[in-house]
């Protein structure tokens, strides 16, 4: 579905990534892991534009979207929740959701599959979405970037700083929208939750795909843990 | 509805306020609206989508040009109304689309030297724009489907109506799709960009609409006032309406108005006590920058009222 091949990035002339690759199937939670600084975060926003390829092509179902303008790239089908939520502060939550839904022309049974995956969102529609919590502002996020109806999630580190009942919250949600047909990439520290959702395991060391696994294969002690991300 | 209600109510009360009000301050009044129609369109670009212009004097000065050089060739309000509207609009579309190459500080100080530029383009052409004089509409010209918009109703009643107007599209726009997204755009850009929103569309569309407002209202105060001149393209107009948005409340549909009003008030009550009015007006903003940094109606907004659009 999603192709990274050979990708080349950075900013300015601090180059971070090189000759990355990597491939997101349908159904899938592909988990990239790795050291602060590895090149996770500007691998995701290099397949956002944000961050353009120097080299290297990132194709979405065999159409190449490195070339896109960044706003043209949630519009072929690729939803991105960065680090951090950056959720619209004084908007309401049904406002975040309409911002949402108006981008790809989605109506009200997007509205309502979303809303069905976050229960705990329809309760607070009218709620300015600063002062919800920190979980539910996470959920926003994720429900933000999922009325695009993508055929590609990008989530960086979406369990940073919750508490565990939200981290097993967002784990169900994640492994809801494996069903879905959904390919995830998820940038992950914990291997907890690495291991409860993944299906393959990336590795990144200095802007490069240094390992991919099946999640099947690792454990929660397993040295490549120890090696490339440090726990 | 309840918001619909209240600007309804507002509009109803400047109608009524017409039979009441002794002829001084009926012309303050008409004055007032149709500068808020102006502070209105600062506000879509500024308080709604983040633009910090320094240019809408040349917006302003389109509309009131191109009606009063239209007015001066022998044309009516029917024609020189709409002509001001689509001047400060195109206008703005021409500025816009140099200018939004730029973002914050910078987009101020392109926006300033075009507005600077205008104003030196009327200064040069002279004979044509009356120069820094100025020109006074011919009577004829100051009518309006058979109203004379030199006596008391006609004025206040077309200031009213481009008021009403323009409120209740200023409402309708905030809350329609495109509004939110104007909001969205403020608040985070990059974040915008990432739902798929394209910045220098949206920042266009909200500085054309912006410029239709000021040229609207540029070209109803030359129809209403008579008066056409360099000094409504000058710097001047472009701080004014920033204030009276700051002072009302950036973001809200009915700041401009509430802060038009209170700014033309307080300069008009604090000069006939003191020659050093500017410095009552000084430390009224000061004391709204220490005391309401959100302006009246943001800061009403913000501890209770939270239904205001």
């Amino acid at each position: 579905m999603l192709v990274l091949s050979g990708v080349d990035g950075g900013y300015g002339h601090v180059q971070v990534l090189r000759g990355l690759s990597l491939e997101a199937r349908a159904g899938e939670v592909t988990c990239v892991m790795g050291r602060n600084g590895a090149g996770k975060t500007t691998l995701l926003r290099a397949i956002m534009g944000q961050v353009r390829a120097t080299a290297g092509s990132i194709t979405l179902d065999g159409q190449a979207v490195h070339d896109l303008p960044a706003h043209e790239v949630p519009r072929a089908g690729i939803g991105y929740v960065p680090q951090g939520r950056r959720l619209f502060g004084p908007m309401t939550v049904a406002e975040n959701i309409e911002v949402g839904l108006m981008t790809r022309g989605k109506g009200a049974a997007t509205r309502e599959h979303v809303l069905a995956l976050f229960p705990r969102l329809r309760e607070r529609l009218g709620q300015v979405s600063s002062t919800l919590s920190g979980g539910e502002q996470q959920m926003l996020a994720i429900a933000r970037a999922l009325c695009l109806e993508p055929k590609v999630l990008l989530l960086d580190e979406p369990t940073e700083g919750l508490q565990p009942s939200m981290i097993a919250l967002i784990r169900e949600t994640v492994t809801a929208l494996k069903a879905t047909g959904v390919a995830t990439i998820l940038v992950e520290q914990r291997v907890d939750a690495v291991l409860s959702v993944a299906d393959r395991v990336a590795f990144v060391v200095g802007g490069t795909v240094a390992e991919t696994l099946p999640a099947e294969e690792l454990t929660a002690d397993a040295p490549q843990f120890r090696q490339y991300v440090g726990v | 509805m309840k918001s619909l209600a209240l600007h309804l109510a507002v509009i109803a009360l400047l109608f009524a306020l017409q039979f009441v009000l002794p002829p001084y301050h009926h012309t303050n009044i008409a004055r007032v609206m149709v500068l808020a129609v102006f502070a209105m369109g600062y506000n879509i670009a500024f308080g709604y989508t983040g633009l910090l212009s320094l240019g809408h004097a040349l917006f302003f000065g389109a509309g009131l040009y191109a009606a009063g050089l239209m007015a001066n060739g022998g044309w009516t309000g029917l024609a020189t109304l709409p002509a001001g509207l689509l001047a400060g609009g195109l206008v703005a579309l021409a500025v816009g689309m140099l200018a939004l190459r730029t973002a914050g500080v910078s987009f101020m100080i392109v926006t300033l030297m075009f507005a600077q530029a205008g104003y030196l383009t009327i200064l040069y052409f002279g004979p044509v724009t009356g120069g820094d004089e100025g020109f006074v509409l011919p009577a004829a010209a100051r009518n309006l489907a058979g109203f004379d918009l030199a006596t008391e109703t006609p004025r206040y009643t077309l200031g009213l109506a481009l008021f009403a107007v323009a409120l209740l599209a200023n409402l309708a726009l905030v809350r329609s799709p495109l509004g939110r997204v104007m909001v969205a755009m403020r608040e985070n850009e990059e974040r915008s960009r990432m739902l798929g929103y394209n910045p220098f569309t949206v920042k266009l569309t909200a500085l054309v609409i912006s410029g239709l407002y000021a040229g609207v209202a540029g070209a109803g105060y030359a129809l209403m006032f008579g008066y056409v001149g360099a000094s409504f393209a000058a710097i001047q107009y472009s701080i004014l309406p920033m204030l009276w948005v700051l002072l009302g409340g950036a973001g809200t549909v009915l700041g401009p108005f509430i802060g038009a009003l209170l700014m033309f008030y307080l300069i008009d009550l604090s000069s006939s006590v003191t020659t050093a009015h500017q410095m009552v007006v000084g430390v009224a903003l000061l004391a709204l920058v220490l005391f309401a940094p959100k302006g009246l109606l943001g800061t009403l907004r913000e501890r209770g009222l939270k239904w205001l659009p």
